[in-house]
């Protein structure tokens, strides 16, 4: 029950786990992380960190219980997932500490340090008490409350930085967005899981496009409006593009119908220009997508985009060396949004693209566990925590670098922010889980619809 | 092979892949737009003048040196900030004129503009394997610059001004090598290393005084040069053979009516009458003088001053040194006044420097210079200055009856002031009118040269300007204020 029909591997391969395989990416993961951290040390100070050993502890420690956990409770768990996701927060804490020492007073890898084994215990949870992904199905609704619920509660907070995404309290603050998209996520998994043939196969035709019946998409769009329109009044741009992406993958793979894609592609245009031009925060970050230096001419200095692009251009095809750049010019959000641009600059074009290829991997192996998966809660849930990394990677990258307008957002795993990262390692758990259940041998049957979420079906 | 049911392929596969393959153009988008920012903008986004980094990068380690007789007269400090060292100077005021100043505010000056690349360490020259360099983008050790300066000559002439007004340039005739060049009020270039308040204050006290102390009168001043010009004069009428016998008298009156016009022009010396070349050399008759310029004509005039340097735009010791003029079209009674280094003749200290410099040298004028050579972080020369020849300025045989005639001035002339006891010493001095109806203080100029005796080649060519407006304007001749400088200086080139 491992492979599905496209996708029908060589009967060579082994099906059985290949946690050694994890454990040696594992150790490797680690050694170049701490490898970056002497890299960093001898770069600025001349001096190995006097508390490699500490970090190399705590990092190796984190990899090595995940591992344990996934060994012992999802044995056959696709082997690169876990790697790679211990090499990007591994290489995170090695860029945030680096940017660290241009800002003695402001110290954030620490933090960072301890919201990474925060995500790694909640990993550890979920892979070791939930047994099979899809008894998530059954909170579906649940979760779609919660999401909206942690979306609006934000709104009741001051804004930070044009923003009205957090929500503060003392010193402690929490990016309750980070978390919806989960729980929005796994509401749509269910829900078109249950609904996808009415989806698909009901409802009028227009031209060459087969419209489903209201009654059937009627309650998904609500709740998608409803999620996007909080987002929008709350300026998290980034968050609801990535909702809008993930709205419209999620529908084109449950119905297949290629028209989702038109409808999605035209109404976000639509909706971009909109928001581009009637709202003051956002209009005056397409300004200054569309002319980065504009605030150079008219002798303001350069802004953070424009700082950006320098600190990318620095770098070039090999990099500065980890430590030697100057991405710290950018100012206040270098260590969480334009995290990217520490990368760039010090680790240059090929850093950068052995950066993305990690991201393209992890993606590509959520992917997977989605393609192996014969239950369709399982295909969608990886295939939209999948596209949830994937979009996020694309809206952040692409827009620290100029290719789409800047909306502020978190690069997975590297950048500093503690419910991004907790976030990160929820998903990783959850396709660990997928991955497990599609890969594990013998007569694991998924059923192949359930009917648990009520509603909509005719 | 567990059996695969048929219903695992409805729903999703083919549109799984269809949305993996969204993703993959979502990456793909994203390594061409890092290619065009890192591959294919870099020049422009590197060059754009808001990007901090060249800066920094430039700042990041201790700048070279520049060395006075083989001992730093510069140095570095780590300030520990983003631009990280800054500028340190021994004797800023008095090296003033020959370092400049390197300001993370205000940019780089002289020596330190011209040597930028070596000192700061981006000069191709530094780096043995270029390509290597290019890829592991390794910082190399700024590089020294070693000046031809001798610290006693430059100390000589920088105490001999005491701060009044004015500048001295010294050369050594045989290879062109500057042996002092000051510039007198000066400024410590140290004050304007930073970027603090305190060097914008600096900068502006600096530049609104009325002393212009930031300006190098050696080489960036003009002024007119009075008698010292005569020396060009007399040089164009010997070689011109309007002169064969430099002690047979003139038929110059006193006073001498200008051509073309009803202007008288007068002398201070006396027994100027039809006085021979090499009286009113010594005495310095302006009558006779002015007459042989007309007598030589404005071409041969204009060829000569401009074999000594004059109109030359592009002199360089390597930093710019101002145009010294001699006008190429003038009428007779002009011609006759630019022949006495009047109307609108002017010289810097430094091309004065070189007409004593080519007389002295037998009429082979050197081109001056400044850098002797410049070598790495590790001492090790990466290039050097070699004396070469800038023009022929006159037969050697004028320039041997010039020697004599420049050293009768000193010893029974108007320089006795500038005589060396022992030592075979030339001048010719110059008090130069200058202002509206020449109301204003005169310039006091000396020029000269000296050689040991015993010795095959000149030491020294010195030339002094002092413009001293608080002085009583009897007290301004060139004998008076300028010439026991430019004695000082001989000296101590003698000495060094």
């Amino acid at each position: 029950m491992t492979a599905t029909a496209a996708d029908a591997p060589p009967p060579d391969v082994r099906l059985t786990g290949r946690r050694g395989v994890e454990l040696a990416l594992l150790v490797a993961a680690v050694l170049v992380a701490v490898l970056g951290y002497v890299d960093v040390g001898i770069a600025k100070n001349g001096a190995v960190p006097p508390d490699t050993a500490a970090y190399g502890a705590g990092l190796g420690g984190l990899a090595l219980l995940a591992h344990f956990a996934v060994r012992f409770r999802a044995p056959y768990a696709d082997p690169l997932l876990l790697p790679i996701s211990v090499l990007l927060n591994g290489l995170g804490l090695v860029l945030i500490y680096r940017l660290d020492l241009e800002t003695p007073h402001d110290r954030a890898a620490p933090a960072q340090l301890i919201w990474s084994t925060v995500g790694v215990a909640l990993f550890i949870t979920v892979v070791v008490l939930l047994r099979d992904h899809r008894v998530l199905q059954r909170y579906a609704y649940l979760s779609m409350a919660a999401a909206l619920a942690l979306l609006t509660v934000p709104g009741f907070f001051p804004a930070v930085n044009g923003a009205k995404i957090w929500i503060r309290v003392d010193a402690f603050s929490f990016q309750p967005g980070e978390f919806a998209k989960i729980l929005l996520g796994l509401f749509f998994a269910a829900y078109l899981a249950a609904n996808r043939h009415a989806l698909a196969y009901t409802g009028r035709k227009i031209w060459r496009l087969q419209l489903p019946t209201g009654r059937v998409l009627g309650p998904i769009v609500a709740i998608w409006l409803l999620s996007v329109g909080v987002l929008v009044l709350e300026r998290d741009l980034g968050t609801s593009l990535l909702f809008f992406g993930l709205f419209v993958i999620m529908l084109y793979v449950a119905t297949g119908r290629i028209g989702w894609i038109a409808v999605g592609l035209l109404l976000a245009a639509v909706g971009a220009f909109a928001v581009g031009t009637l709202e003051p925060h956002v209009n005056s970050r397409v300004e200054d997508w569309l002319d980065p230096f504009a605030s150079i001419r008219a002798d303001r200095g350069p802004g953070q985009l424009a700082q950006s692009l320098f600190a990318f251009a620095a770098g070039g095809t090999l990099g500065v060396g980890l430590g030697l750049g100057h991405s710290s010019l950018i100012g206040f959000a270098a260590k969480s949004d334009f995290i990217l641009a520490t990368a760039g600059e010090e680790l240059g074009l090929s850093g950068l693209t052995a950066v993305f290829l990690l991201y393209a991997l992890l993606v590509a192996r959520g992917y997977r566990a989605g393609l192996a998966q014969r239950d369709p809660f399982g295909q969608l849930l990886a295939i939209g925590l999948s596209s949830i990394l994937a979009l996020q990677v694309f809206v952040i990258a692409g827009g620290v670098m100029g290719l789409i307008p800047l909306t502020g957002m978190a690069m997975p795993f590297l950048a500093q922010g503690g419910s991004s990262v907790v976030t990160n390692w929820v998903i990783v758990a959850l396709l660990i889980r997928v991955s497990d259940l599609s890969r594990r041998p013998g007569p694991a049957a998924a059923p192949e619809r359930t009917s648990t979420v009520a509603g909509g079906t005719p | 092979m567990p059996r695969r049911p048929d219903s695992a392929r409805r729903g999703g596969t083919p549109t799984i892949r269809h949305a993996a393959v969204f993703c993959l153009l979502l990456l793909i988008a994203l390594l061409v737009n890092a290619a065009r920012v890192q591959l294919f903008e870099t020049d422009t986004l590197n060059a754009n003048p808001a990007n901090r980094r060249a800066t920094i990068v430039r700042y990041a380690q201790p700048r070279g040196d520049i060395l006075v007789d083989g001992l730093p007269v510069t140095g570095s400090k780590d300030t520990r900030e983003q631009l990280r060292y800054e500028r340190t100077y021994l004797n800023g005021p008095m090296y003033a004129p020959v370092t400049g100043y390197v300001s993370q505010t205000y940019g780089t000056t002289l020596l330190e503009n011209t040597e930028d690349s070596l000192l700061s360490g981006t000069d191709p020259l530094l780096a043995p394997f270029p390509m290597w360099h290019d890829v592991t983008r390794g910082q190399r050790p700024g590089g020294h610059v070693v000046t031809t300066i001798k610290a006693l000559v430059q100390r000589a002439a920088y105490e001999g001004l005491g701060g009044r007004r004015g500048a001295v340039a010294a050369i050594e005739p045989a290879t062109g090598k500057i042996l002092a060049l000051v510039s007198s009020p000066s400024y410590d270039p140290g004050l304007l290393s930073g970027n603090s308040p305190s060097v914008t204050e600096t900068w502006t006290r600096l530049n609104s005084a009325t002393s212009q102390p930031m300006l190098n009168r050696a080489i960036r001043e003009t002024y007119p040069p009075g008698s010292t010009f005569k020396i060009v004069t007399a040089a164009a009428a010997l070689d011109a053979e309007v002169v064969t016998d430099v002690d047979a008298p003139t038929d110059t009156p006193d006073p001498y009516v200008l051509p073309g016009t009803r202007t008288e022009l007068t002398n201070s010396a006396r027994g100027c009458t039809e006085a021979s070349l090499a009286d009113a050399i010594r005495v310095s008759c302006n009558t006779v003088m002015a007459d042989f310029g007309v007598k030589v004509g404005l071409d041969r005039m204009v060829s000569t001053a401009e074999k000594f340097g004059f109109n030359d735009t592009g002199l360089r010791i390597p930093s710019p040194v101002a145009k010294s003029n001699f006008d190429t079209s003038m009428s007779e009674d002009q011609l006759a006044l630019s022949s006495i280094g009047q109307f609108n003749t002017r010289a810097t200290p430094l091309q004065m420097a070189m007409v004593a410099a080519a007389v002295a040298n037998g009429g082979e004028l050197k081109y001056p210079c400044l850098v002797d050579r410049t070598t790495d972080a590790d001492s090790d020369t990466v290039d050097r200055n070699l004396p070469r020849t800038y023009h022929w300025a006159m037969h050697a045989s004028t320039a041997l009856r010039l020697q004599r005639m420049m050293v009768a001035a000193v010893e029974s002339g108007s320089g006795t002031n500038a005589a060396i006891p022992g030592v075979t010493v030339g001048g010719k001095t110059g008090t130069a009118q200058h202002g509206v109806r020449n109301a204003e203080t005169p310039y006091a100029w000396f020029i000269s040269w000296a050689q040991a005796y015993g010795s095959a080649v000149p030491a020294v060519a010195v030339a002094v300007v002092v413009e001293d407006a608080a002085a009583d304007r009897s007290e301004i001749s060139g004998g008076r204020s300028a010439a026991p400088i430019a004695r000082a200086v001989m000296e101590a080139a003698l000495r060094s």
